[in-house]
This record gives C-alpha cells, sequence and structure tokens, in this order.
C-alpha cells in the first residue's frame, strides 16, 4: 500500500479531525489571549495539568462530563494565574508563561503520583464514544467525517464561528482587539485594559483546559505524562499561521490535526520504511517549517507583550 | 459615616535610588525561601511535615562528603544550561532550546567518545570542541529563523527541543542500539574518554571544572569585552543598537552560538563524566532548569554557581525524601516552577519598595 493510499481513506479525515479538536481549543485559547495583547506560553503546562484534572474526576467521579467541567474550571483558575502574573504583577510574559508552564507540569506530575502511586498499569476510565448527528451522520464520506465525532468536538466547531462573532461583532471583542492593538486609545475611549486581558485570558485558560479534557476524555482513556507532548507548544505557531484571524487559524489546526493522522497511519501500517521516531518527529518540522514559511508577512497584535501601564504615556 | 471608612490604605511602589547590593543578594534567596514555603502546602498534603521532608532534602543532598560532591557534579550542567539561558535573554534571544542543544552535545560526545581511530589524549578536547559546537550549530538556526524570516525564537528552540529528542531516539532505536542487550543506549565510549575524577572515589568529574571556567568565561566576555558590551546593547534596545552601528543580526547569532555551545557542553560532561554513554533519558530536564538557574541569577554570570547548586541540591535530595516519606519525587519540578515565578515577582523589588499609608478619608475632603 503507498502513502496515497493511506491519506484517501474515511477513516484517514476522520482521525484527521479528531485529532485537530484539541490544537484547534488551545489555538482559539491563545488566539483570545494574543489578541488581548497578552501572549499565553503557559498552554502548554496548563494543557498539561487540565488533562490530569479531567481525568482524575471523571474516573472518581464516574461522569465524563463532570471531568470536562473540572478540566475547564481549572484552566479557568490557570488563566487567572496567568492574568495575575502578566496583566496585574506587569512580568515579563515569556518568563511568566514558562514559569506557569514548569509549575503546572511539575504540579501535574506531583499530584498524579500521590492520587494513583506508582502503577505498573495506568488506570483507565471508558473514554466519550462518537455522537452520531441524527439524518446528517448517514451522508457518505462526509457523514463519517464530520458527523459522526464526539460531542466536544461538535463544540469546538462551533466555537470557531462563536468566536468570530465574539471578536468581530461584539463591543467586548472590540475592546479586547484595541487592548492588543492600541491599550492606550482603548483606554481612552473607557475601556478597562487590564479587566479586559483578565478575561481574555480566563477565556483562554477554558479553552486550553477544554483541550486538555478532549486529549484525555475522548482521545486517550488513561493518562500519562506525554498525553500533550508539545501541543500547546504547537497552537502557539498555529496562531501565527492563522494570522490571529479565528477561521484561518482553525484552518492550520484542521491541517496539523491532518500530519498528525497521517503520522499515525504510517507508523501503523509500515507503508513507508522510515524507523518510527521520524515519523513521530513530523508534525514539529511541519509546524518549524510552516512557522519559517508564514512569519515574515504576518502581523502580531501591535501591543503584544507589552504590559498596559496607565502612567507610561 | 463610620469610623473604619475614615482611614484607607493607599498601597504606592516608591522607586528607591538604586538597587542595593544587599536587596541584589537577598531577593533571591527571598525568592526561593518563599518556594519552599508555598511548596510546603504540597508536603502536607501528601501527609508529611514539609520541615521534616526539607531537612531530609537537603541532608541528602549536602550532609555529607559522597551527597555533596553528588550535588555538585549534578549542578555542572545546570550552570552550564543556566549560563546557556542567560547569554541568550540578555540579547533578548529567547533560548527555550538547552534542552535539544544539549542532547546534541552528548550525542556528539557520544561519538567522538567511542571513535577508535583517534588518539587516546586527544579524545576529551575533541568532544569538549565537538559539543561546544554541535550545540552552537543547533541554536543559530532559529537564529537566522528569527533574523532572517522573523520565526518567533521561543516556538522554533521549542520545536528543536522534539526534532533533537525524536532524532536521538531514532539512533538509539537504530543503529546505536545494543546489538547484544537490545536496550535503545548508545555504545560505551572508550575508557580514555572517560573525565577524570577531580576527587578519588566520587562523582565528582571534570566536567564540573570545565562548567566553573565557562562561568569565569562568560563573565570575562559579558563585562569585559565589546561583543558582551553589544549584547546587552542589543538586549536592550535592538533599534537604537542598530542605528548606533551595530550588526543586531551578527550579535543575535553570535549569543545564541555562545548560548547553545554552552548547553551543548552540558550534554558532553554528562556523557563524558557521568553516563559515558547517550540513552534517551540522559537529561531530566536540565534545559529548562537552566531557565530558572538564569533568573535565579538574574542573568548574571556568578550567580549561576549558587542557583545551580541550590536546584541541584533539590533534585538529588528529592529522591532520598521521596524514599523516605512517600512525598511524589517530583516535589522537585514544582519548586523549581515556583522559584521561577517567586524570582520574577521578587524583581519587582529590587529598586523598588512596597509602601503603605494610612491616609485619613477627610484630609481628602479638606483639599481645596
Amino acid at each position: 500500500m503507498n502513502v496515497l493510499d493511506q491519506v484517501l481513506q474515511v477513516g484517514f479525515f476522520a482521525a484527521a479531525i479528531r485529532l485537530a479538536v484539541p490544537l484547534l481549543l488551545g489555538t482559539l485559547g491563545e488566539l483570545f489571549a494574543q489578541r488581548s495583547g497578552v501572549i499565553n506560553l503557559g498552554i502548554e503546562g496548563i494543557m498539561l495539568l487540565c488533562a490530569m484534572v479531567a481525568f482524575t474526576v471523571a474516573y472518581f467521579g464516574q461522569s465524563l462530563w463532570l471531568g470536562v467541567l473540572a478540566g475547564g474550571v481549572a484552566g479557568l483558575l490557570c488563566g487567572l494565574l496567568m492574568a495575575l502574573l502578566c496583566v496585574t504583577l506587569k512580568l515579563d510574559q515569556t518568563v511568566a508563561g514558562i514559569g506557569v508552564t514548569l509549575t503546572a507540569t511539575g504540579l501535574t506530575y506531583f499530584a498524579y503520583r500521590l492520587i494513583f502511586g506508582n502503577v505498573v498499569t495506568p488506570p483507565a476510565i471508558v473514554p466519550f464514544s462518537t455522537l452520531p448527528v441524527p439524518g446528517l451522520a448517514s451522508i457518505p464520506f462526509f457523514g463519517t467525517v464530520l458527523f459522526n465525532q464526539f460531542a466536544l468536538s461538535y463544540v469546538a466547531i462551533l466555537l470557531v464561528p462563536a468566536a468570530v462573532w465574539f471578536l468581530m461583532r461584539t463591543p467586548a471583542g472590540l475592546a479586547l482587539r484595541t487592548a492588543g492593538e492600541n491599550p492606550y486609545a482603548a483606554a481612552a475611549a473607557g475601556v478597562d485594559v487590564d479587566w479586559t486581558r483578565t478575561r481574555a485570558l480566563m477565556i483562554s485558560g477554558v479553552l486550553t483546559g477544554l483541550a486538555g479534557a478532549y486529549l484525555n476524555l475522548a482521545a486517550f482513556s488513561s493518562f500519562s505524562f506525554g498525553i500533550v507532548s508539545g501541543r500547546g507548544w504547537i497552537c502557539l505557531a498555529l496562531v501565527v499561521l492563522g494570522r490571529w484571524n479565528p477561521w484561518s487559524s482553525a484552518a492550520a489546526a484542521l491541517l496539523f490535526g491532518a500530519v498528525d493522522a497521517l503520522q499515525l497511519r504510517l507508523q501503523t501500517s509500515g507503508a513507508i520504511n522510515v524507523p518510527y521516531p521520524l515519523l513521530l518527529m513530523l508534525p514539529y518540522v511541519a509546524t518549524l517549517l510552516a512557522m519559517t514559511l508564514s512569519a515574515r508577512g504576518a502581523h502580531a497584535p501591535a501591543a503584544l507583550m507589552q504590559p498596559f501601564r496607565r502612567e507610561a504615556r | 459615616m463610620n469610623d473604619t471608612a475614615m482611614y484607607t490604605p493607599q498601597i504606592s511602589f516608591e522607586p528607591l535610588a538604586s538597587a542595593s547590593l544587599r536587596r541584589r543578594l537577598l531577593l533571591p534567596v527571598g525568592a526561593v525561601a518563599m518556594s519552599l514555603v508555598l511548596c510546603s502546602g504540597l508536603v502536607m498534603l501528601a501527609g508529611t511535615n514539609p520541615l521534616n521532608a526539607y531537612l531530609i532534602m537537603f541532608k541528602a543532598a549536602l550532609g555529607g562528603k559522597v551527597q555533596l560532591t553528588e550535588t555538585l557534579a549534578k549542578s555542572a550542567p545546570m550552570m552550564l544550561t543556566g549560563l546557556a539561558a542567560l547569554v541568550a535573554f540578555r540579547a533578548r534571544f529567547w533560548n527555550i532550546g538547552g534542552e535539544g542543544q544539549l542532547l546534541a552535545g552528548a550525542m556528539l560526545a557520544a561519538y567522538v567518545g567511542g571513535l577508535s581511530t583517534l588518539p587516546a589524549w586527544s579524545l576529551i578536547p575533541l568532544m569538549v570542541i565537538g559539543g561546544f559546537v554541535a550545540g552552537g550549530l543547533l541554536a543559530i538556526v532559529p537564529a537566522l529563523l528569527k533574523t532572517t524570516f522573523k520565526v518567533d525564537d521561543v516556538v522554533a528552540t521549542l520545536m528543536l527541543n522534539f526534532i533533537v529528542f525524536f532524532a536521538m531516539t531514532a539512533l538509539l532505536s537504530g543503529p546505536w542500539k545494543d546489538s547484544t542487550t537490545g536496550w535503545p543506549d548508545s555504545p560505551d565510549i572508550r575508557s580514555a574518554a572517560e573525565f577524570p575524577v577531580l576527587l578519588r572515589a566520587t562523582r565528582l568529574h571534570l566536567g564540573v571544572l570545565i562548567a566553573v571556567i565557562a562561568v569565569a568565561v562568560v563573565w570575562l566576555v559579558l563585562k569585559r569585552s565589546t561583543l558582551g558590551f553589544s549584547i546587552d546593547a542589543v538586549g536592550a534596545n535592538a533599534r537604537a543598537a542598530h542605528h548606533g552601528g551595530m550588526n543586531v543580526t551578527r550579535v543575535i547569532v553570535t549569543a545564541a552560538a555562545i548560548s547553545g555551545g554552552l548547553a551543548g557542553l552540558a550534554g558532553v560532561g554528562e556523557v563524558g563524566g557521568i553516563h559515558y554513554q547517550v540513552m534517551a533519558s540522559i537529561s531530566p530536564g536540565y534545559g529548562f532548569s537552566g531557565l530558572v538557574v538564569a533568573m535565579l541569577a538574574r542573568l548574571e554570570p556568578v550567580g549561576v554557581i549558587p542557583a545551580a547548586i541550590f536546584l541541584a541540591a533539590i533534585t538529588a535530595g528529592a529522591d532520598e525524601m521521596s524514599r523516605q516519606t512517600g512525598v511524589p519525587v517530583y516535589l522537585a519540578d514544582v519548586i523549581q516552577g515556583v522559584a521561577l515565578l517567586s524570582m520574577l515577582v521578587a524583581l519587582l523589588f529590587l529598586d523598588r519598595r512596597l509602601r503603605i499609608h494610612w491616609r485619613s478619608a477627610e484630609s481628602k475632603v479638606s483639599l481645596p
């Protein structure tokens, strides 16, 4: 079987969407933060922490949706921590974000070991099963690819137009974008810049938390330290690739879901004779390549990474 | 109006004339103490007295000749990755890729150290030079991507961490796989390539000396050379440096090369002084510890030594603490992260102090 055969299958497209959903949620979250002027480098650690929290709550609470809720709440709290550091205290956003990722990662390992002990076979849950949309799921090809996904996936996909509507059509969205482009103009127009950025980071945290919950409640049935393995960082690149626009960022997430699906297919099918670590490397190489090709023309929000100091102008 | 509303606290930041030496020295200590206090909550959650846990931790890391030398040996890679982060950060090149550069240095050292065609005396110098070059070249890639294509350095260096890691796994599960045991670890280096120990019956190896020399060299370069001046100028304001006639691209690429080289040396030391081979677990996150070390050192080369020893003590002591008390060993990772955040907050107080005035509400009203 050659590579092309692997790609041109219904299963491949369905898998591409399945793997794109956590990237989509994380990318949307990162986009909210960055459009408001704050880079959320805590995303990698927050996603991991929320995956673990969602898993643990679902495991003991016997409810997957309770797990989703817990993942979202944990993400919200992490978003508030990011806001405290980057908005209230106006610390360096790069170092603060990395600090949050390191802390959240450490906390995740610590809590998982404390709760579950040093187990040989990791505890597992019964993950979400797909929810076929009545009627639509029976359409050939598109039905299987688009309308036989997890409930959370539909939520994620619907969040894209919702994000566009919020950012482009509501006063709150305008305030958020202005806070990221020209916070002084926003402040002059009566916008509370710091509070706007804090809310953006809260949204960012919740969406990142949902991405983590999805990873551990839909994509995988047990937790592992490597469950996120760079997906959060890739979301940072996808925002740039999508030019800080929800539609294009979603498209970029889909593309990278496809890269991940391809990598997995090639691994299991043995269609080409390449050592598996080189296949695992593929998404990261693709990210670097995509960044190189697209970064030059990209215009980040003008006030990205600049703390707002009312008296500084 | 009731009495309590008459006085309202007014909190303000007062700038100080300068950051006194006392402040500069006490801030990292305060940040570290704060991180231990904050993490004691986790120790209590795990059902252990935090004082007891920390006592076991530091005793296991510092309380004896063997323990102390083990901790110092562990601090060497952290000093080097700390220096790596420091040099890059001073130029505002966000090199988060210390982990990948370390692995590149380690792989090169393992390769050179195993070459039977080379004369025995040349092995160690070639490993050191080669490891520096390997790490440096790897860091030049994202630096050039940043300066020519405006690729975000944080993401690029992070992606390279993963890429190098998987390249190494490919080597370990392919050409380097142990043909007799089937383990994914590289062949041992020649005995002539093993770093000599500085103190008998310990693992205090040449790499520790290399790390300390590196601190001195980096200090000299940053404080006493034109390059060091340029790095700081570019870091402070790249545009001004450019208008001042500096070649900003060259400065960033040079800083990146030095930074990556230093991280590469950390990998050389782990292969030459500790493991004598490469395996997937060769770095327990030394690249990321380097970021914490650099911040605790306030990007000052000399500060890297105590900062690295502190982090090494925590990681070295965490194992024993975990064995004795059952507190998960990952406490060390949390402390590192919290220490970084605490230091960042503490830096707010470097040249400022918090002042709380109790101002009477009436005095406000009486103003004309």
